[in-house]
C-alpha cells in the first residue's frame, strides 16, 4: 500500500521534473532564470506592440459588411490599381537599376568610390525633406523641373501633380530615387562576395562582358535578387511617405496607396478607422504568402539584411 | 579597306594580330570610359536635383518663392538664421521640437541595444531552449510593414490616453527596430568563441557578469552598427510621430515639417531651411558610421 501510494505520488512529479528539465535545456539552476529574464523584455514588447495591435486590427476588420462597403468604393478600387502599378514599376525598376548600377560601382578607381558616396545621399537624407522638395520641384507653375524645361528647351512642362497618372508616376519616381541606393549597396556587397577565382576561371573559358554577367554573376546573385524582390514588394506594400508627401493622394484621391488611403482618408478625413483597417487588410491575401515564402527563403539561404 | 592599308604597311606578319588586338582593346577602353563618364553625369544629375532644389528654395529671399528661375538672383542664408533664432511664429518651438527628436531617437537607440543584446545573448550564447520561436517572432516583425499596424496602434494609444506621450512612439519604434538588432547580434556573436563564456563560467562568473564583462565589450562593432541603424530609423520616421504626437509641445521636427506642408501660407524658404537642418544630424551620423553600418547591414548577405 505504502509503495503504491509512493509511486502514485512519484509518477506526476517525475514527469513534471523531466518536462522542467526539457524546458531548461542544458542550463543549470539560476542560469535558466537569468536566460529567461533576458528574453522577457523582448517577449513583452512583441506581445504588447505586435500581437495586441495585430489582433485588435483583425477584430476591428472582422465585420463582413465592412468589406461590401470597401469594395463598392470607387476610390478604393482606384487605390488597388495604383498599388498594383506601384508594385510592378516601383519594385522592378528600382531593383533592376540597382543590379546594373552595382556592376558600375564595381569599377576600380577613386572616381567610382567618390561617386558612390554621393549616390547614397537620397538614402542617407531623411525621406521627409526630399519628398517635400520633389513635391515643389514638380509644381506646374513655378517648380524647378518646369522652369528648367522652359529655360533650356523653351517648352512648357505639364502640371505634374494634377493628373492621376503623371502624379502616380511622380510618386513612383520619388520612391525609386529614394530607395535605389539602398538596394544598390546591398547588391554591391553581394557582387563583392563572389570570389575572384570564379571570374578568373570564366575568363579562361572565354566568358567576358555580357556572357560573364549572364552565366556567372547573375546565377550567383539570383537567390539574393529574389529575396530582395520579395522584401522590396513587402516594404512597398506598406509605403506611406512617397505618396503622402509627393502627391498627398491627390488629385481628388486618385493616387492613394493602401496605407495612405487607410490612414489619411478613412481614419483621419472620414473618421472611420474600421474602413481603413479593412482597406489595409485587403492586402493580406497578397502579403501573407509573400511573408511565408520570404521567411522560408531567409532561413534556408541565411541571406540577411 | 582597313586590311588593305594594314597590308601596305611594312610591319612583320607576326606582330600584326597582336597590334590589332591592342588597338581594339584601347578603343574599347576609351569607349567604356566615355560611357562611364556619361553614366556618372546622369547619376549626379539624378541624385542631386531634388537636393539642389532644397538648397535653392532655402536660399530664396523671403516672399518670392513662386519664381521662374533656377537659381535665386540674390541668394541669402537669412532663412537659416530665422530658423535657428526661432524668428517666425511657425518656428516658435523649433529647438524644443529638436530636443524632442533627440530624446526620441536617443531612447529608441538605447532600448533597442539593451533589449536586442539581452535577447540574442540569451538565445545565442546561453542557448535557451526554443529560442528559435523568439527568433521567428522577430523575423515576422521585421517583414510586416509598420504602417499596417498604424491604425490599431493609434486607437490603442488613444484608449490608454498615451497620445502626445513620446513613449508611445518610442515603444513602436523599438518594436520595429529590435528584430534587426537581434539578427545582427546573433550573426556577429558567432565570431566570438563560446569557450570564452565557458571559462568565465568555470571561474564563477554569473550570466549577468558574462554579459557585461565579456559579451558587450566584444560586441562593440555590432552595437555601433545597430545603434546607428536605430538612431537613423527613429530620427527619420514620420507616420507614427505624425499620428501620435500632434500638439505643439510634444511634436518632433518631422511632424512640424509635415504640418508646414499642409498649410498654404507657409514660408517655404524657412521650411526648407528647417528641413536641411533636420537632415544634417542623420547625414553626419551616416557618413561617420558608414563603413561599420554597411558591414553590419550586409553581414552574411549572400550565403548559398
Amino acid at each position: 500500500m505504502t509503495t503504491a501510494s509512493a509511486i502514485e505520488f512519484a509518477g506526476p512529479t517525475v514527469r513534471r521534473q523531466s518536462l522542467w528539465r526539457y524546458w531548461r535545456g542544458g542550463l543549470q539552476g539560476s542560469e535558466f532564470t537569468w536566460a529567461v529574464a533576458f528574453v522577457v523584455p523582448y517577449i513583452a514588447v512583441f506581445l504588447a506592440f505586435v500581437i495586441y495591435p495585430a489582433f485588435y486590427g483583425l477584430w476591428m476588420g472582422s465585420n463582413p459588411s465592412l468589406y461590401t462597403e470597401v469594395f463598392s468604393d470607387p476610390i478604393y478600387l482606384n487605390t488597388v490599381v495604383n498599388t498594383m502599378v506601384f508594385l510592378a514599376f516601383g519594385v522592378n525598376v528600382k531593383l533592376f537599376l540597382a543590379l546594373m548600377l552595382s556592376g558600375f560601382f564595381m569599377r576600380p578607381g577613386w572616381w567610382t568610390k567618390a561617386l558612390l558616396l554621393i549616390f547614397v545621399l537620397p538614402w542617407a537624407v531623411p525621406a521627409l525633406p526630399t519628398f517635400i522638395s520633389i513635391h515643389w520641384m514638380l509644381n506646374g507653375e513655378w517648380g524647378l523641373v518646369n522652369n528648367a524645361l522652359y529655360i533650356l528647351f523653351g517648352v512648357d512642362g505639364p502640371s505634374w501633380l494634377n493628373s492621376r497618372w503623371l502624379a502616380l508616376g511622380s510618386a513612383i519616381f520619388s520612391h525609386v530615387w529614394k530607395w535605389t541606393p539602398f538596394w544598390t549597396v546591398i547588391l554591391l556587397a553581394g557582387r563583392m562576395s563572389i570570389p575572384q577565382e570564379i571570374y578568373d576561371a570564366a575568363k579562361v573559358d572565354g566568358a567576358t562582358g555580357l556572357r560573364r554577367f549572364l552565366h556567372v554573376t547573375f546565377p550567383l546573385l539570383a537567390n539574393l535578387y529574389l529575396v530582395l524582390t520579395l522584401l522590396a514588394t513587402i516594404f512597398l506594400l506598406g509605403d506611406f511617405n512617397s505618396v503622402y508627401f509627393v502627391t498627398g493622394g491627390g488629385p481628388a484621391n486618385s493616387t492613394h496607396l493602401l496605407a495612405t488611403l487607410g490612414v489619411v482618408r478613412d481614419m483621419l478625413e472620414l473618421g472611420k478607422p474600421q474602413l481603413g483597417v479593412a482597406a489595409v487588410m485587403s492586402a493580406l491575401p497578397l502579403l501573407i504568402p509573400l511573408v511565408i515564402i520570404l521567411m522560408r527563403k531567409l532561413k534556408t539561404s541565411e541571406a540577411q539584411l | 579597306m582597313t586590311t588593305v592599308t594594314l597590308d601596305a604597311r611594312p610591319t612583320s606578319h607576326a606582330a600584326r594580330p597582336a597590334e590589332r588586338m591592342r588597338r581594339t582593346a584601347r578603343r574599347w577602353r576609351y569607349l567604356t570610359n566615355a560611357g562611364a563618364a556619361v553614366l556618372s553625369a546622369v547619376i549626379l544629375l539624378w541624385t542631386l536635383t531634388p537636393l539642389y532644389n532644397m538648397v535653392m528654395v532655402s536660399l530664396e529671399a523671403e516672399g518670392d518663392v513662386a519664381v521662374t528661375h533656377i537659381w535665386p538672383p540674390e541668394p541669402s542664408a537669412a532663412s537659416f538664421w530665422v530658423v535657428v533664432t526661432e524668428g517666425h511664429w511657425y518656428l516658435e518651438a523649433f529647438w524644443h521640437q529638436f530636443g524632442n527628436s533627440v530624446f526620441l531617437a536617443g531612447m529608441v537607440t538605447l532600448l533597442v541595444l539593451v533589449i536586442g543584446s539581452l535577447t540574442s545573448f540569451s538565445i545565442g550564447r546561453m542557448r535557451l531552449r526554443n529560442g528559435w520561436v523568439i527568433t521567428n517572432a522577430a523575423l515576422l516583425t521585421y517583414v510586416i510593414p509598420a504602417s499596417f499596424l498604424a491604425i490599431p496602434f493609434y486607437l490603442i494609444m488613444n484608449r490608454y490616453g498615451l497620445q502626445n506621450n513620446p513613449w508611445s512612439v518610442i515603444s513602436v519604434l523599438v518594436t520595429f527596430a529590435t528584430p534587426y538588432a537581434i539578427f545582427i547580434f546573433q550573426e556577429y556573436s558567432r565570431s566570438i568563441p563560446l569557450e570564452l563564456d565557458e571559462s568565465a563560467r568555470i571561474d564563477g562568473a554569473s550570466p549577468i557578469q558574462i554579459y557585461l564583462r565579456i559579451y558587450l565589450p566584444l560586441m562593440a562593432p555590432a552595437l555601433v552598427a545597430v545603434g546607428t541603424y536605430a538612431l537613423l530609423l527613429a530620427w527619420n520616421e514620420y507616420l507614427y510621430q505624425f499620428l501620435l504626437l500632434s500638439n505643439e509641445r510634444s511634436m518632433t521636427v518631422a511632424v512640424a515639417l509635415g504640418k508646414f506642408l499642409n498649410s498654404d501660407v507657409a514660408p517655404w524658404n524657412y521650411m526648407m531651411a528647417t528641413a536641411i537642418i533636420y537632415a544634417l544630424p542623420p547625414l553626419a551620423t551616416y557618413y561617420i558610421f558608414r563603413n561599420r553600418m554597411s558591414s553590419g547591414l550586409t553581414m552574411g548577405g549572400v550565403k548559398g
